[in-house]
């Protein structure tokens, strides 16, 4: 197989006219994320783009841990593409990749067994007085930063490129395993040669890792996760995916999922106070971002205004190499200048920077 | 150490590249025969040890071979030498023999 083989799995993905569905956890973890995704698409991009404040969760958490059975989860989808038809969209993009997962998964049993679509249909209308609405187009937001990757890429204020050397940032991107292990031809270079976000970091300046476990599933698997006793099993993915980059020395994690992203960032956190070991470079953590946040940096975005000091490993070193400015007094300031506090050192996330802050403090 | 209420999960694979071969490839030169092996299990099946433990010869040997010797040479102290295995093994290995071959070499270990 060659390494151009995923330009075989491609998808229409919409130029404009988005209808957004935002993912229930990644407020969470990476707040400032979604915001980004907006900004960019609608004023970087100049982009139609409508941000429904009544859509749900998909409900898929609870699907994926036997809770939800097929029939809710599949009338609450139905909900959403129909809030979707109310607003006058055909393009669904949503920001989750367990959403994505779903809503394909649905769209496709539909497809099988149209009598489970009436079923549907028929749920729908006497819980909600709705009408479904299948979208003409559905896509995950890391497509769409994909499909308008070249204009970002022109209107870039940053490159991934070490700004010391000169030589491209190396980037290890790792995707979610709904996006394309469920339906491999509804996602970009399908499971086997994921190519949604190294487009992306290609096409601003840096350079793919091509590692032995870039396949490899986080380890979140929700019932993997959710279960406290389980959870030695699901760190133990993360744990074989760094070992095995680390040799590569990355300078940064892209990932494309709301759980994979956390895990991969917290999870250095810890197998470094379980193992003492960490698996950047300089003693510190790899950080990690979301994908918005990275064409926000490429964009020129402000990296406390991305939220980007949520995160488990600092992101100063990166910010550095890209050449990023940034005001490092800022960082725990939120809106307004107010302090929202600070997380507790530990050897993934005391950087230089903090040292200054506890000096001012 | 923070208490986490878990630990990180040991990988189960077995990586001939990095594991000590020598003692594997030790065994075969004194005995070729288990090269023939076709690991059908049947030395397993009427063990009389494994009848009353979770002993299982198919495995043990099957491990060492491939350079996995940690707990080998106190599962085979399970085995009562009865000698039933090397009755059905459809390859006619001495599994008896097998066994206190394993056990000397592991026991210079």
């Amino acid at each position: 197989m060659k390494r151009s083989s995923w330009t075989e799995y491609q998808k229409e993905i919409a130029d404009n006219d988005y209808y957004y569905a935002r993912s229930c956890i990644r407020q969470n973890f990476f707040p400032g994320s979604e915001k980004a995704f907006l900004n960019i698409i609608g004023k970087d991009l100049g982009l139609n783009i409508f941000d429904d404040p009544i859509h749900t969760s998909c409900t898929g958490i609870g699907y994926h841990t036997d809770i939800v059975p097929l029939e809710t989860i599949m009338t609450v989808v139905a909900r959403q593409f129909a809030l979707m038809g109310e607003a006058g969209y055909e393009n669904f993009i949503s920001s989750c990749i367990t959403s994505f997962g779903v809503y394909t998964e649905i769209l496709a049993t539909w497809e099988e067994f149209p009598e489970m679509e009436e079923k549907t249909r028929e749920s729908l209308y006497k819980a909600t007085g709705r009408q479904l609405c299948k979208p003409k187009n559905l896509a995950h937001t890391s497509d769409i930063i994909f499909h308008h990757r070249e204009q970002i890429a022109r209107q870039a204020k940053h490159r991934l490129v070490n700004a010391y050397t000169g030589e491209p940032l190396k980037v290890v991107e790792h995707i979610g395993c709904h996006y394309a292990k469920l339906f491999p031809k509804s996602g970009i270079g399908g499971s086997e040669f994921p190519y949604v976000l190294a487009g992306m970091v290609e096409s601003w300046g840096g350079e793919i890792i091509d590692y032995p476990e870039r396949r490899h599933c986080c380890g979140f698997g929700f019932r993997n996760y959710l279960v406290q006793a389980n959870r030695g099993y699901s760190i133990a993915n993360s744990h074989r995916k760094l070992e095995s980059m680390a040799p590569y020395k990355p300078d940064f994690i892209v990932s494309n999922c709301p759980g994979c992203a956390m895990f991969l960032d917290k999870w250095q956190y810890t197998i470094a106070e379980m193992e003492g070991k960490v698996y950047g470079q300089n003693g510190r953590g790899i950080p990690v971002l979301t994908y918005e946040e990275m064409a926000g940096l490429v964009l020129g975005y402000d990296p406390w205004e991305l939220g980007m000091q949520m995160h488990q490993v600092d992101v100063e070193p990166l910010l550095d190499k890209i050449g990023v400015e940034y005001d490092p007094a800022a960082k725990y300031l939120g809106r307004d200048g107010k302090y929202i506090g600070r997380p507790e050192a530990a050897v993934v996330n005391s950087c230089s920077q903090n040292a200054f802050l506890n000096i001012k403090k | 150490m923070i208490d986490f209420g878990y630990t990180i999960s040991k990988p189960r694979i077995i990586d001939i590249d990095r594991n000590n071969m020598q003692p594997s490839y030790d065994l075969l030169k004194e005995m070729p025969e288990l090269q023939t092996c076709i690991g059908c299990g049947a030395c397993t099946a009427v063990c009389t040890a494994g009848g009353l433990t979770k002993f299982n010869f198919r495995k043990v040997h099957t491990l060492v071979r491939r350079g996995e010797y940690a707990g080998a040479y106190e599962e085979l102290n399970k085995c009562m030498m009865c000698g039933k295995c090397r009755l059905v093994c459809p390859r006619g290995i001495n599994t008896r023999a097998v066994v206190m071959l394993i056990k000397r070499k592991l026991g210079e270990l």
